[in-house]
């Protein structure tokens, strides 16, 4: 018997994850109470170790484990990407991991197993692994999501994320399913070939399959009108948590989205072209309709990631190099100015979070003149104005598409952009404008330091100087465009 | 490619007619004499005490999942055990690092005291 080829280093980011994992899960027990701030160093450090792996891995466009992984450029952006928005997030959760009544060590191992989940699911170059990928990383967020315990909002939202996530997953795996019987393969480019070979533009089985692989893709990244559950869920989970689920998982299942629809589809593009244009339509706009009549921050974040994702869509529609690398640079920006925007709700929160109506917000701006300052600077780059990290990334997006000949789709979502900056500015209002109604007394600590001041550097470079990161982006679609 | 599946659907055929035609002539023939006894419902032989429908105590879940996991380890084992060695070294050392992460987390729950039953 012969043991398939394992390239040990191909897969060493998440080995490096895993082993983290394991080790702090072993501290937890050995670690006393008072000292659990060392596992969240511990998680961080592990991370760093992976991040710089996976900085410094040079093997190109490496395939290992018998063409089921590989390690191309587009693999190692999302890796970075992916890596540093699990860095920023635990980051973010320690102070109130400090304040709070939650497990601290299962909570950083959580963090870390989902990572790993998020990398497969990007380094997949056949569906099953990607299947894979995405599980490992649910049933840890399904978990992280109830961590709060005795609230009741917490519970809820693991259970509600659960139950329509074990159903997403069945329409995922079916359509894998259905591909596989029209096509024979569950390989990414072993699909393409068989689809060029036996011209199968029109073949119901493969294009159920598709249809329902975009069902179960369009849950993870909340696509209307798929999207039911994602503001009780943000609400109820922690709100690193929360941050985490917008933005990483939202990276990874669009990596997963990109693979599939750009490596294996695009044969078929003009088939689900049209679906996708109704649905990043029906998304732009009912997330940001929404996101206006929203009283708490953090529903407002749900509805407006939402539109977020829409945007996205449209990058995707437009394809070719301009449009793929719109994606992935909206991707980076996206996830510097909402961990941003995250990351203080996380600090303002406070206790048990507390303060997480946007009312509550009010007077930010006078009492913590950085922290009001930073939060206006992240809203702003939500709503897209120059030169914040937003702009540029719905710049490309939107130029993208009218370079491929959709105009209407523009237009639609140059309008909801606009729609948007009414409620990203109300508030900014409510904390420059009105009145503090309560006494928040915030103190500031290392890690959200940190955190915010990443977020800061992060969304203005993107917005001044796009050029390092857009070369990256355009050097990681590389396979895309052949 | 759909001939192949024509043995499945005898099999089918055969399968749903069997159970058909017996569940129907036992139906149609057999004597029916209801008694209490008989219409109660059969749990193990013990008169039911109540309804089965209540709230368990969640340590059940607790021992329950811990099982399962254990018992999928073992059954890890047996694929290994009978290719054991055709694997050699490397199957050795994977099979190391799969019941030393299951040891790491037989110590977590271990020590977080999913085993005591109080």
């Amino acid at each position: 018997m012969t043991i398939p080829d394992v390239n040990w280093t191909s897969i060493g980011t998440e080995l490096i994850l895993i082993s983290t994992a394991v080790l702090v899960i072993f501290f937890d027990l050995v670690v006393k109470d008072k000292k659990k701030d060392s596992l969240g160093y511990l998680t961080v450090l592990g991370m760093l170790g992976a991040l710089v792996f996976a900085m410094t891995d040079k093997e190109g466009t490496a395939i290992a484990f018998g063409g089921m992984i590989t390690n191309d450029s587009f693999t190692q952006f999302l890796t970075v990407l992916i890596v540093g928005v699990a860095i920023i997030v635990t980051l973010m959760s320690m102070q109130s991991l400090r304040e709070g009544s939650m497990d601290v060590g299962g909570y950083h191992t959580l963090v870390l197993l989902a990572t790993v989940g998020m990398l497969l699911m990007v380094k997949g170059l056949d569906l099953i692994i990607i299947f894979l990928g995405l599980e490992t990383l649910s049933i840890a967020i399904y978990v992280l999501a109830g961590y709060r315990k005795g609230a009741e909002q917490s519970a809820e939202a693991a259970f509600k994320y659960f139950l329509l996530g074990a159903f997403a997953a069945a329409f995922l795996l079916y359509g894998i399913a259905l591909i596989y019987g029209a096509t024979g393969t569950t390989r990414i480019e072993g699909i393409a070939q068989y689809i060029a070979l036996k011209n199968l533009g029109t073949n119901p089985l493969l294009l159920l399959g598709v249809g329902l692989l975009l069902v179960g893709l369009g849950f993870k990244l909340a696509l209307v009108p798929f999207h039911s559950w994602t503001p009780d869920v943000y609400e109820g989970a922690p709100t690193a948590i929360t941050a985490f689920m917008a933005v990483g998982v939202k990276a990874a299942a669009f990596a997963a989205f990109v693979r599939i629809f750009g490596g294996a589809l695009p044969l078929i593009a003009f088939q689900w072209k049209d679906v996708l244009w109704m649905l990043a339509v029906i998304t732009m706009t009912v997330g940001n309709v929404v996101a206006l009549s929203q009283t708490n921050i953090k529903r407002m974040l749900a509805y407006s990631s939402i539109a977020h994702a829409g945007y996205i869509l449209v990058g995707i529609i437009a394809g070719g190099s301009v449009g793929w690398s719109a994606v992935l640079y909206y991707l980076g920006a996206y996830a510097f100015m909402n961990l941003g925007a995250f990351g203080i709700v996380v600090f303002y929160g406070y206790k048990q979070e507390a303060n997480v109506e946007i009312a509550d917000y009010a007077g930010l701006g006078f009492r913590y003149p950085f922290l009001g300052a930073a939060m206006a600077i992240f809203l702003f780059s939500l709503a897209g104005i120059p030169p914040l990290a937003g702009f540029m990334g719905k710049f490309y997006i939107f130029s993208a598409a009218i370079k491929s000949g959709y105009i209407w789709l523009t237009i639609i979502g140059v309008m909801n952009s606009l729609v948007s900056v009414f409620y990203y500015f109300r508030v900014t209002v409510i904390m420059y404008m009105k009145e503090p109604i309560k006494e928040v007394v915030l103190n500031y600590s290392l890690p959200i330091t940190i955190v915010l001041i990443i977020a800061l550097v992060g969304t203005i470079q993107m917005g001044i100087a796009p050029n390092f990161y857009l070369e990256r982006a355009l050097d990681s679609i590389k396979w895309l465009i052949g | 490619m759909l001939k192949e599946y024509a043995q499945i659907l005898i099999l089918m055929i055969i399968v749903f007619g069997f159970a058909g035609v017996t569940l129907l002539l036992s139906s149609l023939l057999g004597q029916k004499k209801k008694s209490d006894t008989k219409l109660m419902p059969y749990e193990c032989g013990i008169d039911p005490v109540g309804t089965a429908r209540q709230r368990f105590s969640i340590k059940f879940y607790i021992t329950t999942m811990i099982f399962i996991l254990f018992d999928i380890e073992a059954l890890f084992l047996y694929p290994w055990a009978v290719i054991y060695r055709r694997l050699g070294v490397f199957g050795l050392v994977e099979m190391g690092v799969f019941i030393l992460l299951l040891l790491v987390g037989f110590i977590y729950v271990w020590k977080k005291g999913a085993f005591e039953w109080d």
